[in-house]
């Protein structure tokens, strides 16, 4: 299902970890525009992040990760910085191909728009909170205190006036880009390969298409990462649940099927004897 | 940078992006190191060292730009007979006065002439004041060859042969392979060809030293070659929207606008005297009657006559040093009766705030105007010392003014950035509630003081009732109008109101009118050239005609030196201006900073003097030499060349010298101002450093207001390594207590391996973080840093040196003790002695280094 009358192109996010500076300038533009609460002053003690993760009124959400791994294989003698290098990474909802949580949605609040990225329309969401359990990514959430679900929208009503996304409007160094999902991947496989050129060998797209993250049939939101996606917080191999249901259904039939053999066979059996 | 000036840093991004090779030196990894190809960890208050160490590499293995550094820096000139080094006197330069505490110039002059600094202690030369300065320019001694032993290249080589790798190893803790790649990246990314550009903040200034470490930066920029030229220069990094703005049209109290001195009392008592003083015979300072005179007629307009001296006398004039440390200082001694705040919350932001709570206690009056009711509006309420009972708040006279502030989104106005360009802001939304701008809020307080002293026959209201002050006003306040306010700093004719087009219109004979001449031309043609905003997409990569820069829309100063001596690029890929001989002009992608006809080949006859006094080969014009001064004759109140001097609080002695910390730093010494040994004191085993964080403004005020910004960074913490952590017993999130002789904090520690132990000399040591933006109001809360710093000061621009300094640190919450040294010691007397001084500096009489402390302060504050 789609909102609006005419056709858009594909909308969503490179974000690019590698020129992420950790100003959380996404977090509060996406807070601001939104009008999202704050989730509570709380003194994490992990790096520079006192958000954690993202959630019903958090949907920007920047990772500070310090890691004992060089950023560059140049090292210097005797100095034990090149043992060390902190990522920045600004998470969002990543707008899968295959929408976890628009296919668990029973209500039919969670749609696909004409931008082809996925949103909750509020006064429809009842709070069943199967959309949780659907993401496979643990983006969504509920809120508290009216129990629906929210998550990042991708700035649906800015888009719909032709203005980029809040975060990425807000960004300062380009880390967060906002396009036509053809053009930011030619961008972003661009991007790699300078900075395999760069001595930064590590560098990949995590969830650019279908290809390479099949269990989301690939993300309009997608990243540049130096690392593991474990290090980032994030499922090395995301599957949405609802791909794994024909299957399921599948063998739960084939399982129905066994125990009616089993049970026509035990009935035969008993009244042979 | 990435942390404080994440807006400005995205040109850093660009600049990388296209190949450029960042680096990072500061004592913590930063989110600015995670960007950078280099991070190098320094032991805080280390960069002349570190610098240093630069500058001898670059000269004993030939790397600097020879024909730059020959033709345009002083390496030629020759100094006096008399000059003696720090090499020579272990620490002190010649011509310390043992009798008044402070240098005697006499002796770092060039032989022979006595020159003018382009800024700086402008006053400050040898003997009584004359304005014979820089007449015999043209008659100054010189060794193109730099062989004289005497002249300046040599004497440089000489002061920093001993800032060997090996050196800069022991003193900043920077190995020595790390060290040689920084010197090496800048040697080879300098020449024709390239260029490389030095960005620096309060993480430089905030030292007892803190203008010679710009100054080291700016002699391996030209040493290099890398003044005046695309993608070089010293970037000050400014900590506020428009910080830049108050120095240019300044809220100093020894500035008035356009860096015109403010005159003295003892000397310059009448105009001649003081244009005397101030201006230069040669370069173009010879300038300098112009602007003042102009400025004059701006503020006091047809009462400003020639016959009485354009109203020079309604002008204050300096009595002593009324820097910010000093003023807060005597007001806690009980002689300063009343305090304005606008916009600044000085118990947090600023240095040892229980000294300045105990100051505002003994005002009449205090004025805070501001978003927030702040720590400092509220000291009488919420102080530490009166939740502890140490200080009761009905005992407090001081009477106490909030006025709410209009935002920048609520007024019009311009903001000047680092780059000096100003840029103009319009009002969004109307001031809610009594909210009121500045512009509001000065312009009636000047309006109904006029109206109070209306009528009075004394000539000491002249100055008041003679003032320019009919601005046209709008809205239902009656706001002034701010770009009328504009088209005056612009300047005009007197004759007809019309905007000159620039300072080169202005004169020293009272038909020109004008309020700050190097913002002249900003409202050039009757348009607000600082609201233009074309965007650079659709102008030349300079992009003029975006907003507009200081002087004269120019957007990289002293650019002639972007061409060689001819007046031909450096490079065509580094071509900025150059001489066109056919149109016989200089010509270039931005203003041209030099005399516009003048022939690359023009040498002053002997005897010239005035703007005529500028060879075709002299790029820094504000000089009365026209040269980039690798050694500055004068100037400079603590020598002539920087040196390497510990922070008035170090956990190492001075490796280099006997004398340990800068002699001609100012100090307090106050009961309540205790210091610390110069070194090894063992009460205090480590180094503090202190700094701002992204997700907050400086003390506060803006941002701790705000929950978006308080749930980034909800508490005030501590950085520490995982070394001092477990050292101390530290656990990460938990609690330590910090503590200095002046004041005691609690914070959130936060572990981590961004900071980490450096070996100085086969010793650990630890350095620890602290950011400033916490106090007791707002929606979150925390101890301020700035309680542990002591009142000391650099010499030439009184600021204070928060960025190195001493302390301790123990886990756990604060005691319940007394918290503030301002009501009784804190600790006991520091053990041993450790002298800071040489004993010809030793024996400087207190009262030379900031004001000296009463008999009453010497002793014990009574209950």
């Amino acid at each position: 299902m789609t909102l609006g009358t005419e056709p858009a192109t594909r909308k969503g996010f490179f974000t690019d970890t590698t020129v992420c500076i950790g100003c959380k300038a996404c977090e509060v533009a996406c807070k601001q525009w939104n009008q999202l609460p704050d989730d509570g002053q709380f003194f994490t003690g992990m790096s520079y992040d006192n958000t954690v993760d993202l959630g019903a009124s958090t949907w920007r959400h920047v990772a500070f990760i310090e890691r004992p791994v060089p950023l560059f294989a140049d090292p210097i003698p005797g100095d034990s910085d090149e043992t060390f290098s902190w990522l920045l990474m600004s998470d969002v909802c990543k707008h899968c191909q295959r929408a976890g949580c628009l296919e668990n949605c029973p209500t039919g609040a969670i749609v696909r728009t004409e931008f082809d990225t996925v949103f909750v329309q509020p006064d429809v969401c009842n709070g069943c909170g199967y959309c949780v359990v659907g993401c496979p990514f643990g983006v969504i959430d509920r809120r508290e205190d009216d129990g629906r679900a929210w998550k990042c929208t991708l700035c649906y009503d800015r888009l719909k006036d032709d203005m980029e996304p809040a975060c990425a409007k807000a960004c300062p160094t380009n880390s967060i880009q906002f396009g036509d999902l053809d053009e930011l991947r030619r961008r972003a496989e661009e991007r790699v390969t300078q900075l395999h050129d760069r001595g930064i060998g590590d560098a990949y797209l995590y969830g650019a298409d279908a290809a390479g993250q099949p269990g989301t049939e690939g993300l309009n939101a997608f990243f540049l990462l130096v690392d593991e996606p474990e290090v980032y917080n994030l499922p090395p191999d995301p599957v949405v649940p609802t791909k794994k249901a024909g299957a399921a259904w599948l063998s739960a039939a084939a399982a129905a099927l066994g125990l009616l053999g089993a049970a026509v066979g035990a009935v035969v059996m008993g009244g042979r004897r | 940078m990435a942390e404080c000036h994440p807006v400005g840093f995205q040109w850093v991004m660009e600049a990388k992006l296209r190949g450029a090779t960042i680096i990072h030196v500061d004592p913590r990894f930063t989110r600015t190191s995670a960007m950078a190809d280099l991070h190098v960890p320094i032991r805080a208050g280390t960069d002349i060292a570190f610098l240093g160490g630069i500058v001898n590499h670059i000269l004993q293995n030939e790397r600097y730009f020879e024909e730059y550094v020959k033709q345009y820096t002083n390496a030629s000139a020759i100094v006096g007979e008399g000059f003696d080094d720090t090499e020579d006197l272990d620490g002190l330069f010649s011509g310390w006065d043992p009798e008044r505490g402070q240098y005697d110039p006499t002796t770092w002059q060039y032989e022979g002439v006595e020159v003018a600094p382009a800024a700086g202690q402008r006053e400050m030369f040898t003997g009584e004041p004359h304005s014979e300065r820089g007449t015999r320019v043209t008659m100054q001694h010189t060794d193109p060859t730099l062989q004289h032993p005497r002249c300046v290249f040599q004497i440089l080589k000489r002061h920093y042969a001993r800032y060997t790798p090996e050196v800069v190893e022991d003193v900043c803790g920077v190995p020595k392979e790390m060290f040689l790649r920084v010197a090496d990246a800048l040697c080879e990314n300098s020449g024709r060809e390239r260029t490389s550009a030095f960005c620096y903040a309060v993480g430089w200034t905030q030292h007892t030293v803190g203008v010679q470490y710009i100054r080291t930066a700016s002699i391996v920029q030209l040493l290099l070659g890398n003044i005046g030229r695309p993608g070089g220069g010293i970037l000050a990094l400014r900590g506020h929207a428009s910080i830049q703005g108050s120095t240019d049209i300044p809220t100093l109290y020894n500035l008035l606008p356009g860096y015109l001195a403010m005159p003295k009392a003892n000397f310059d008592v009448d105009l001649r005297s003081y244009i005397g003083n101030n201006e230069s015979a040669s370069g173009w300072w010879s300038e300098f009657p112009k602007y003042i005179v102009s400025l004059l007629k701006a503020y006091w307009g047809d009462a400003a006559r020639e016959d009485n001296d354009w109203c020079y006398d309604h002008l204050p004039h300096l009595s002593g040093d009324h820097s910010h440390m000093n003023t807060v200082a005597e007001m806690a001694d009980g002689k300063v009766k009343g305090y304005c705040l606008m916009g600044e919350n000085p118990t947090v932001g600023s240095m040892h705030g229980a000294l300045h709570r105990e100051g505002m206690r003994k005002l009449d009056w205090l004025v805070v105007r501001d978003f927030s009711v702040t720590e400092s509006a509220d000291f009488w309420r919420t102080a530490p010392e009166i939740a502890r009972g140490e200080v009761r708040a009905e005992d407090i006279e001081t009477e106490v003014f909030f006025f709410p502030a209009a935002a920048h989104t609520e007024k019009d106005g311009s903001f000047t950035n680092t780059q000096r360009l100003l840029q103009w802001h319009h009002k969004a939304v109307e001031p809610p509630g009594e909210c009121r701008s500045d512009l509001w809020f000065t312009y009636h307080l000047g309006r109904r003081l006029r109206e109070l002293y209306d009528g009075s026959a004394e000539r000491k209201d002249r100055p008041i009732l003679d003032l320019t002050w009919e601005y046209p006003t709008k809205g239902p306040h009656q706001e002034p109008d701010a770009e009328a306010i504009l088209k005056e700093i612009n300047g005009y004719t007197v004759a007809d109101g019309e905007p000159v087009s620039g300072f080169q219109d202005l004169k020293a004979d009272g038909s020109t009118a004008c309020g700050c001449w190097i913002y002249s031309g900003c409202y050039e043609d009757g348009v607000n050239q600082t609201a233009r905003k074309k965007p650079w997409t659709k102008q030349d990569w300079v992009a003029p005609e975006w907003a507009w820069a200081w002087p004269a829309n120019r957007r990289i100063l002293y650019n002639r030196a972007s061409a060689d001596p001819e007046g031909r690029p450096w490079s065509e890929r580094k071509r900025y201006v150059w001489w066109n001989g056919e149109h016989g002009r200089w010509e270039g992608f931005d203003n041209p900073d030099f005399v516009l006809d003048r022939p690359p080949d023009y040498r002053p006859e002997e005897g010239t003097t005035g703007v005529d006094t500028i060879a075709g080969n002299d790029p820094f014009i504000m000089q009365a030499d026209g040269k980039g001064w690798l050694y500055a004759p004068n100037g400079l109140l603590d020598g002539p060349l920087p040196t390497h001097y510990e922070p008035q609080e170090s956990v190492c002695q001075n490796p280099l010298y006997g004398q340990q910390c800068n002699p001609a730093r100012l100090e307090w010494h106050r009961k309540d101002n205790p210091y610390h040994r110069a070194f090894g004191d063992p009460r205090f085993p480590y180094v503090i450093t202190t700094y701002r964080l992204t997700e907050h403004h400086t003390a506060g005020a803006m941002t701790r207001w705000l929950s978006w910004l308080n749930e980034l960074q909800p508490e005030m913490f501590c950085e520490v390594s995982p070394e001092l952590a477990e050292e101390k017993g530290l656990a990460n999130g938990g609690w330590a207590t910090i503590t200095t002789a002046r004041g005691e904090i609690e914070c959130r520690v936060l572990v981590t391996r961004r900071l980490r132990p450096l070996t100085i000399r086969g010793r650990q040591v630890h350095q620890i973080g602290l950011p400033y933006h916490w106090a007791g109001r707002g929606l979150s809360r925390g101890d301020p840093a700035n309680e542990l710093i002591s009142f000391v000061a650099d010499p030439n621009v009184s600021i204070q040196e928060s960025k190195a300094l001493t302390g301790n640190i123990e886990p756990g919450r604060r005691s319940r003790q007394r918290r503030v040294v301002t009501s009784g010691p804190l600790a006991s007397p520091p053990p041993g002695d450790a002298h800071r001084d040489l004993p010809p500096a030793r024996n400087k009489p207190e009262g030379r280094h900031g004001l000296s402390a009463s008999a009453s302060q010497l002793k014990e504050p009574t209950e």
